[in-house]
C-alpha cells in the first residue's frame, strides 16, 4: 500500500439499467497502486457491475472513474489497459497458448522479438513453458486458469481485474491458485480489483475488502477488521457466522454500550452503528469468542442457555444451545482436552469478552447506508 | 451391421427384409435419372437413348464428340463464363452482406430481429417465379434488367439466405466473453472481429458461401427473367438447347454439373467435420 492514495478512485458511481432500479447506489472507493481490493457479496448485489464498469463494458450512469487522476469513462475498453481474467477464462480456441499471450502484444505492435521473449517469461512465471504450442482445450481447468491469468499479466496493465476466477475450479486447486495469484500479485506488483461471493477467498487474499449488498459498499476494511469488527449485521451474517443476541441500549460510552438483552442478563459491547440509548440492537458475538464460564472466569459478559446437541467437526467441536427466549447459540471450541461434555438440556452460563462482540442494527429496523 | 433381433419370428424377418427393399427402390428412384444421363453424354450418335451398340458395350458406340463439341460451341463457352462470373461475384456478395447479418442478428440487443430475419430469408420462401418478376419490374427502373450487375445483384439476394442459416448455426452459443477479451486486450471491435469472430465462425461462412454459389450456379428462373443474350448461364443455354439443337451435348454438359456439385458437397462434408472438430476442441 504506497503512499499515492487514489491511483484508482470511483467517486459517487451509480449504474441502472432500466432507469428505475439502482444496480450500484452511489459506490465510492479510493484504490492505492499495488493495493489488492477484492469486492465480496452476494450475486446481484452490483459487485461484477461495478468491475464491468471499470472494464468499460458497461456505461457509467452517473458518477466518475478515474485512474491517476484521469476521467476513464469516455475511454473505450480496448484503450484502457486493465488487465481482465474472466470467469470462464475466456481464452481464444483457435489459437495456442503462446499465441493467446501473445495477442496482446501483437495489437501493441511489438517487435516479434520482444514478444517471444516475453511470452517465454510469462510461460515460465505460470510454470506452462511444456505447454505453449496446446491448445486451451487441451488443457486442465487449473492449467486454463493460469493462462488467463498471464494472459491478463503480460501487457502490464494498470490495474487487473478478476471476476470470480476460480469459481469453476474444484476446492484444492482453488487455494492452490489463491496461492500462485497472491505470489504474482507480491512479484509483480500490480493492482487488483477482484470479484468474489466466496468470503474466505476475500479473506486470505485481500488487502482490503468492500462487502457489497443490494448496490451499496456495507463496509471497505481490512479482512481482520472486517471479520472482528463488522460495521454492520449484514457484514456480520455475511462473513464468518455470529451468534445474535436482541436487546436494548442502556447506556453509551466512549468505546462501549450497555445492552439488555431480551432474557434481562445486561451485557456490554462494542459501540458500532447502534448508538443511542433505548434503541434496539443486536449483539453478535463470533462462535468462537463465545466460550463456557469456567475458562473466562467472571471477567466477560455471561448469559445462560441450555445444550441442545454437539456436531464433531474434526479440529473443533460445534456446541449448540438456546437462550430462554429460543436465541440459538453455538460456541467453537477446539477439539482438545478443554472440550467439555455436556448432557442434553443441561443448563450452564456462557461467556466472552466485550471487546469481542459488537452491538449491531436488528434486522427489523432498515439498513442505515 | 444386419443383425436382427433374436426374437423376431419368420414374418418380422420378412417385413424387415421388406422394409430393405423398399428402401432401396426409393433410392434408386431418385438417382436413376440423375446417372442414367452420364453413359448417355458419351453416346457418338446425336441420340438421346441408348444406341445398341452402347448396350453391346462396343466401343465405336462411345465417344466424347459433345464434350468436345461443348467446349467449341461458342455458346456453351460464353455460358460457362457466365455462369461462373455470375456465380462467382454473387457468392462474393451474398458471403460478406449474409455474415454482416447473421453476426448482426445473433446479438439479443438487437431490435426487430426475428421481423428482420423473416425479411431476409424471404427469398427462400417465396416463390421464386414472383421474386423473379417482381426483380425484373423493379431492376428495368434501375436500368439493371439485362445486364452482369443486375443479374449478380439478383443472384446475391437469393444466395444470403443461406449464409445467414449457416453462419447463425455456427454463432449458436458462441461465447461473447471472448469479444471482450479481445477489447480489453486492446483489440478494436473491428480486429477482434477478424481476429476472434471470423476463424470460429468460417465453417459456416464458407459453407455458406458454398450453398450461395450452387444456388448462382443451378438458378435457371431468375435468369430467364432478367439476362439478356451477353448474360446467358449454363442452365440457361441448355434450357434453350433443348428447344432449338436437340443433341446430347446438353447431357455433356449436365455430367459436367453433377460432377460439380458432387465435389462442392463433398468439400461441405469435410468442412462440416472440420467444424464439430473444433467445436469439441474449447472446454464446456
Amino acid at each position: 500500500m504506497a503512499g499515492d492514495k487514489a491511483f484508482l478512485q470511483f467517486i459517487q458511481v451509480k449504474k441502472t439499467y432500466d432507469h428505475r432500479t439502482l444496480v450500484v447506489k452511489d459506490f465510492n472507493l479510493e484504490v492505492a497502486k499495488g493495493e489488492f481490493i477484492t469486492l465480496l457479496g452476494p450475486s446481484g448485489s452490483g459487485k461484477t457491475t461495478c468491475l464491468m464498469m471499470l472494464a468499460g463494458f458497461e456505461d457509467v450512469t452517473s458518477g466518475e472513474i478515474l485512474i491517476n487522476g484521469r476521467q476513464v469513462t469516455s475511454i473505450p475498453p480496448y484503450e484502457r489497459n486493465i488487465g481482465m481474467v474472466f470467469q470462464q477464462y475466456a481464452l481464444f480456441p483457435h489459437m495456442t497458448i503462446r499465441e493467446n499471450l501473445a495477442y496482446p502484444l501483437k495489437i501493441r505492435k511489438q517487435p516479434r522479438q520482444a514478444i517471444n521473449a516475453k511470452v517465454n517469461e510469462y510461460l515460465a512465471l505460470v510454470e506452462l513453458q511444456d505447454f505453449a504450442n496446446r491448445y486451451p482445450g487441451q488443457l486442465s481447468g487449473g492449467q486454463r486458469q493460469r493462462v488467463a491469468l498471464a494472459r491478463a499479466l503480460i501487457f502490464a496493465p494498470d490495474i487487473v481485474l478478476m471476476d470470480e476466477p476460480l469459481g469453476a475450479l474444484d476446492k484444492k486447486l482453488r487455494e492452490q491458485m489463491q496461492f500462485e495469484i497472491k505470489r504474482l500479485h507480491e512479484q509483480l506488483g500490480f493492482t487488483v480489483i477482484y470479484v468474489t461471493h466466496d468470503q474466505t477467498e476475500a479473506l486470505t487474499m485481500s488487502d482490503r475488502i468492500a462487502v457489497f449488498n443490494q448496490g451499496i459498499v456495507q463496509q471497505c476494511a481490512p479482512p481482520h477488521v472486517l471479520y472482528e469488527r463488522p460495521a454492520n449485521l449484514f457484514v456480520a451474517d455475511f462473513i464468518g457466522e455470529s451468534n445474535k443476541l436482541s436487546g436494548r441500549i442502556e447506556a453509551v460510552d466512549d468505546q462501549e454500550v450497555s445492552v439488555r438483552l431480551s432474557d434481562g442478563a445486561l451485557v456490554r459491547a462494542r459501540k458500532a452503528n447502534c448508538t443511542q440509548v433505548g434503541q434496539p440492537t443486536t449483539v453478535s458475538v463470533r462462535p468462537e469468542k463465545l466460550t463456557f464460564t469456567d475458562r473466562l472466569g467472571n471477567a466477560g459478559n455471561q448469559v445462560r442457555a441450555r445444550f441442545l446437541t454437539s456436531h464433531y467437526v474434526g479440529e473443533y467441536i460445534r456446541y449448540h444451545f438456546a437462550t430462554a427466549d429460543g436465541t440459538e447459540l453455538v460456541v467453537k471450541n477446539m477439539n482438545d482436552s478443554s472440550a467439555p461434555r455436556l448432557e442434553p438440556q443441561q443448563e450452564i452460563s456462557l461467556a466472552w469478552l466485550p471487546q469481542d462482540s459488537q452491538a449491531l442494527d436488528r434486522p427489523e429496523a432498515p439498513t442505515p447506508s | 451391421m444386419n443383425s436382427t433381433p433374436a426374437y423376431y419370428g419368420f414374418w418380422q424377418r420378412l417385413g424387415r427384409l421388406l422394409l430393405k427393399l423398399g428402401s432401396w427402390l426409393v433410392l434408386l428412384f431418385l438417382i436413376l435419372p440423375i446417372l442414367v444421363i452420364v453413359p448417355l453424354s458419351f453416346n457418338s450418335e446425336p441420340f438421346f437413348s441408348f444406341t445398341e451398340g452402347m448396350l453391346t458395350l462396343q466401343p465405336e458406340a462411345y465417344s466424347l464428340r459433345w464434350y468436345q463439341e461443348v467446349f467449341t460451341d461458342p455458346r456453351w463457352i460464353l455460358a460457362i463464363k457466365n455462369s461462373f462470373i455470375i456465380g462467382i461475384f454473387a457468392t462474393l456478395l451474398s458471403t460478406v452482406l449474409g455474415t454482416c447479418a447473421a453476426v448482426g442478428l445473433a446479438r439479443e440487443e438487437m431490435p426487430l430481429r426475428r421481423f428482420i430475419t423473416a425479411l431476409l430469408l424471404s427469398p427462400m420462401i417465396v416463390p421464386l417465379i414472383i421474386t423473379a418478376a417482381g426483380m425484373f419490374f423493379f431492376y428495368s427502373d434501375f436500368g439493371l434488367a439485362g445486364t452482369y450487375p443486375g443479374v449478380i445483384i439478383a443472384h446475391a439476394a437469393l444466395g444470403t439466405p443461406f449464409v445467414i442459416i449457416t453462419v447463425t448455426a455456427t454463432l449458436v452459443g458462441f461465447d461473447y466473453s471472448l469479444v471482450r477479451a479481445a477489447l480489453n486486450l486492446g483489440a478494436t471491435p473491428l480486429r477482434a472481429f477478424f481476429d476472434v469472430i471470423m476463424p470460429l465462425i468460417r465453417p459456416g461462412v464458407i459453407s455458406g458461401a458454398l450453398f450461395a454459389f450452387i444456388t448462382s450456379f443451378d438458378e435457371v428462373v431468375v435468369i430467364l427473367f432478367m439476362a439478356g443474350p451477353q448474360q446467358r448461364t449454363i442452365p440457361r443455354q441448355m434450357f434453350s438447347g433443348l428447344r432449338e439443337q436437340i443433341n446430347p451435348s446438353i447431357l455433356a454438359v449436365a455430367t459436367l454439373l453433377i460432377l460439380t456439385s458432387i465435389a462442392l458437397l463433398v468439400t461441405l462434408e469435410l468442412l462440416r467435420r472440420r467444424a464439430e472438430r473444433l467445436r469439441l476442441a474449447p472446454a464446456e
